[in-house]
Parts: C-alpha cells; sequence; structure tokens
C-alpha cells in the first residue's frame, strides 16, 4: 500500500505539472483560471439572487472551489485505468495506484485553488471561526467517500466505454441540484428534505463548505457520509475482487 | 528462488464490438426483455493460450517461437502477472521484470532526469537505489547537460538511450523480453550489448520471444514453440529451432 500511494503521487503530480509545463506561472495557472470563475459568476449571481457580495462571495468561493474538487474527481476518476492502459497491460501493479492517481491529482489542484478561499475572505473582510478545524475529518470523510466511487467507475468505465460520457452529463444535472451556486435555504422546507437530503454529494458538500462558513456540518451530513463510505467501499471491494483481474483484459 | 510453473493454463480474450462495448445498448436488451435483436457477435471468445503446462527453473533461458499470433505476447504478460489465467494455474515465483517497453512511462515533457525518477519507479527501483545510480545512468546514456533537458528536446537516439540505460539498471529474477532491444546509434551498439548480455545472465530465468533463430540460438537454453496458443515443441534450443526452421542454419527469418 505504501509503494501504490507514493507510485500514485509521483504520477500524480506528474499529471499536474504535465498540463503547465510550457507556461511561465506553472500550475498556478489552475488558480487563476478558478479566480477569473469565481468573479465573474460572484458578480453576475450576485445580481440576480439581490445580495450583497460581502455575503455572497464568500459564500460562492468555497463552493465552487470545494465542489470542484467533488466533481472533477468522479468525472476524472472514470478515466483511471483507461489513460494507464499502457502501464495496466505490463505492469503487474495494484489497481489502487491508479484510483489514487486520480485522487491526488486532485487533491493537488485543490490545494492550488484553495488558497483563493482565504484571499476572498480577508478582501471581503469575512470572519473564520473555530469550526474551520472542522474541515480535518470532513475532507478525511469526503476523500474516503470519493476514493470508492473512483474504484467502481474506474471499472465499470473501462468494461463500458460509453460510461464516462453518461457520467458527465449527469454531473451537470447534479450540478444544478446541488445547491453550490444557490443557498440551501432557497429550497422551500417541504422539498428541502427530498431535493437536499437524498442527495449524497449535496451532504458531502456541506462537509467540506460549512467549516468556512463558521458553522458545523449536521449530525445528518456526518451520519449519511459515514455510512455511504461503509457501503460504498465494500461494494468497491466486492467489485475488485470479482472484476480486478479482468481489467487488463478489457484494455 | 524463482521458479515458474504453469498447470494447464488457458486464456480467452472477450472481443467487445461496439455494442459489447456499450452500456446503453446493453440497457436496452434488458429494457426490451432481450428481444432486441441480440448481437451474435457480442461477445466472442478468442483462445489466446490453450492448456500450457511447462516448468521453468533457475537458469534456464527460454526462447518462445511461433508465429505472429500464436500466442507469444499473451504468453509474455501471463508470465508478468498482468493476465490472470482463466483456466488451470500460472505459479510465478520471483521478482518480473518486463522490458516488453522499455520507454513505458516516460514523458516527453518532463526532464531526462524526471524520467529517470519516473521510470525507475515504475520498474520498482527504491528512490534512494535511484540516486546513487543517478551518475551512472547519465554517463551510461552519454547525454551530459541534456539530462536538465524535456525530453522532447531529444533526438531519437537519445530518447532510447536514456529508455535503455534506466530500464537495465535493474537486477531481475524473471526477465521478460520481447524480442532483442536493439538500440540504433553506432558506437552505443557494443556498449548496450555489453549491458544487456550482462543482464542476462545476471538474471535467474530469461524468457524472451523472438522471431531471430541466431538470436534464439545464442541466447538460449531451451525453446517452447507456440502454436494456435498451445505448445507444439518444448525442449533444447537446438531440437525446438531445427524443428521449427528446419536443419540448415539458412532460412533463418531475422526480425
Amino acid at each position: 500500500m505504501k509503494r501504490a500511494l507514493s507510485l500514485a503521487l509521483m504520477l500524480g503530480w506528474e499529471d499536474v505539472k504535465q498540463a503547465y509545463r510550457r507556461s511561465a506561472v506553472g500550475p498556478f495557472w489552475i488558480t487563476a483560471s478558478m479566480a477569473v470563475q469565481i468573479g465573474a459568476m460572484g458578480v453576475v449571481f450576485g445580481i440576480i439572487f439581490k445580495t450583497s457580495l460581502f455575503d455572497y462571495l464568500p459564500y460562492l468561493a468555497t463552493s465552487i472551489i470545494l465542489w470542484s474538487l467533488v466533481s472533477t474527481t468522479v468525472i476524472d476518476g472514470c478515466k483511471a485505468f483507461i489513460e494507464s492502459e499502457a502501464m495496466i497491460k505490463q505492469l503487474d501493479i495494484s489497481p489502487f495506484v491508479y484510483v489514487f492517481r486520480v485522487m491526488l491529482r486532485n487533491l493537488i489542484t485543490l490545494a492550488h485553488n484553495i488558497v483563493l478561499i482565504p484571499l476572498v475572505f480577508l478582501v471581503m473582510w469575512h470572519p473564520i471561526g473555530w469550526q474551520i478545524l472542522l474541515l480535518v475529518p470532513g475532507l478525511a470523510l469526503v476523500v474516503l467517500n470519493l476514493t470508492w466511487m473512483i474504484v467502481i467507475l474506474a471499472v465499470l468505465c473501462a468494461r463500458y466505454r460509453d460510461v464516462p460520457q453518461i457520467v458527465a452529463a449527469a454531473f451537470t444535472i447534479v450540478y444544478f441540484v446541488t445547491p453550490v451556486m444557490w443557498q440551501p435555504s432557497l429550497v422551500p422546507s417541504d422539498t428541502a428534505h427530498f431535493l437536499l437530503g437524498l442527495n449524497p454529494f449535496y451532504h458531502l458538500l456541506q462537509l467540506l463548505r460549512l467549516p468556512f462558513l463558521s458553522a458545523v456540518p449536521t449530525a445528518e451530513n456526518w451520519y449519511l457520509s459515514i455510512a455511504m463510505a461503509v457501503v460504498g467501499w465494500l461494494t468497491a471491494r466486492a467489485v475488485l475482487k470479482r472484476f480486478g483481474k479482468q481489467i487488463a483484459y478489457w484494455m | 528462488m524463482a521458479h515458474i510453473k504453469f498447470e494447464s493454463v488457458g486464456i480467452e480474450f472477450p472481443i467487445f464490438n461496439a455494442t459489447g462495448r456499450s452500456l446503453t445498448s446493453r440497457l436496452l436488451e434488458v429494457a426490451t426483455g432481450g428481444r432486441l435483436d441480440r448481437d451474435p457477435s457480442g461477445r466472442v471468445l478468442v483462445r489466446s493460450l490453450d492448456n500450457l503446462n511447462f516448468e521453468i527453473s533457475e537458469g534456464e533461458r527460454v526462447g518462445l517461437l511461433g508465429h505472429n499470433g500464436a500466442g507469444k505476447s499473451t504468453l509474455l504478460r501471463a508470465l508478468s502477472r498482468v493476465y490472470q489465467p482463466h483456466h488451470g494455474k500460472a505459479h510465478i515465483d520471483g521478482k518480473v521484470t518486463s522490458l516488453i517497453d522499455i520507454a513505458l512511462g516516460l514523458n516527453p515533457e518532463a526532464t531526462g532526469r524526471e524520467n529517470i525518477f519516473l521510470r525507475g519507479a515504475l520498474l520498482g527501483i527504491p528512490k534512494t537505489q535511484l540516486q546513487q545510480m543517478f551518475q551512472e545512468i547519465v554517463d551510461f546514456s552519454e547525454l551530459g547537460n541534456f539530462i536538465e533537458m524535456p525530453m522532447r528536446t531529444y533526438s531519437a537516439g537519445m530518447q532510447l538511450r536514456l529508455a535503455f540505460a534506466v530500464s537495465t539498471v535493474v537486477s531481475p529474477e524473471i526477465l521478460l523480453m520481447d524480442e532483442w532491444l536493439s538500440v540504433g546509434d553506432m558506437g552505443f551498439v557494443q556498449k548496450a550489448e555489453q549491458r544487456l548480455a550482462e543482464l542476462v545472465s545476471k538474471s535467474k530465468i530469461l524468457v524472451i520471444a523472438s522471431h531471430s533463430r541466431s538470436l534464439i540460438e545464442k541466447t538460449c537454453n531451451r525453446a517452447i514453440w507456440l502454436e494456435h496458443g498451445r505448445i507444439k515443441l518444448d525442449g533444447p534450443v537446438k531440437e525446438v529451432t531445427e524443428a521449427y526452421w528446419g536443419n540448415s542454419s539458412e532460412g533463418t527469418i531475422d526480425g
């Protein structure tokens, strides 16, 4: 497992560096393009929702940056095995190397983006409370959940090559039903349970986002995310046990 | 103790056509109760290896013979534990090093230095060991200061030399090769030949697939002739090559 992690970290770093090799500011293009996106959306939706930018921009910056971790990891996870075809066909290394590679690559991207949050908070003079400490267990739980999703999607996508497109399409819908740009409080309370409660990605996002917004994730957020991690990993293990050996044949 | 034992090993490939690869068409099939013209060629199994039985012990240098499609590459992949057999059992004891594609994992955008560590990591060489061998690799590849340049700026020969230099620092127990590694650059050839010969003699077991009679006869002490995924003949190298190519050493198919 240790070797898998260090190999995955190396490959993951390489992936991040790869995209920005020939540019002067390097990987901080990730940060720059995220900043532009947040600025533009902040102004537009601030006007539409008629909220003050001082409240809305910190919320939006936190939401978009943390949501992008969840969504790009899942969409990226589909390619985990497909993109490593050459390696899979020649080397006998644990499939977790490819899974961790995707996870770590996205965490590295997050590390580039997350510097924007304190920046926005500073400019908007928005406080950060002690709740920020809850980010540690929250992030751990989210990563635990994202990795099992990568395992299952990567196997499925190796076998059925149209799944990545299906997942990408499905995720645009998830993006709209999850309160990323808009506040959860906008949902009428009678439909909140249905629209938010049943959306697993809402709970994951809350775990990541609320610590920044001086709030504590609810017990429901925690319990459901833990339950999801347990069930998800049991499923992922079963999937790998059943199909792990076949992946090489599907390449 | 390196040892290989195959017991009635069989490998078959599922061949997916466009419909077999698609989840949507699979779902449609279910939704229509399977009546939607079930594609007869949806799942074809190609038997690539069939009932292979053999044992390879330490010190053996095995040449794999056979026409294209006879199953040589599949067997090499089974030996590297990439393909787990569908039938029978494959016991492979020992660290396997595959030199089938020595450029695997090299990134043209990364510098030579970065690539040494990338390629080394994929070969399973610990980082500390790589750091110790770094200078030796650079010297051997004759890249000099180019080692700090992106690999895309290298000539084809330089890229090959780098790949060769890193890939051959391993000390393999079981060494797998698909044809002899040829490093085109004049002058480098001799050095490379020597290095490769050393590598082969250091390894405990060698399995090499080749179409070259002279190579097999020079390198191996045993040969396995594959035909349609089965073993046609397995024995001392002379015996098998003579059966495969005929008595005289003329008519050698090289390459």
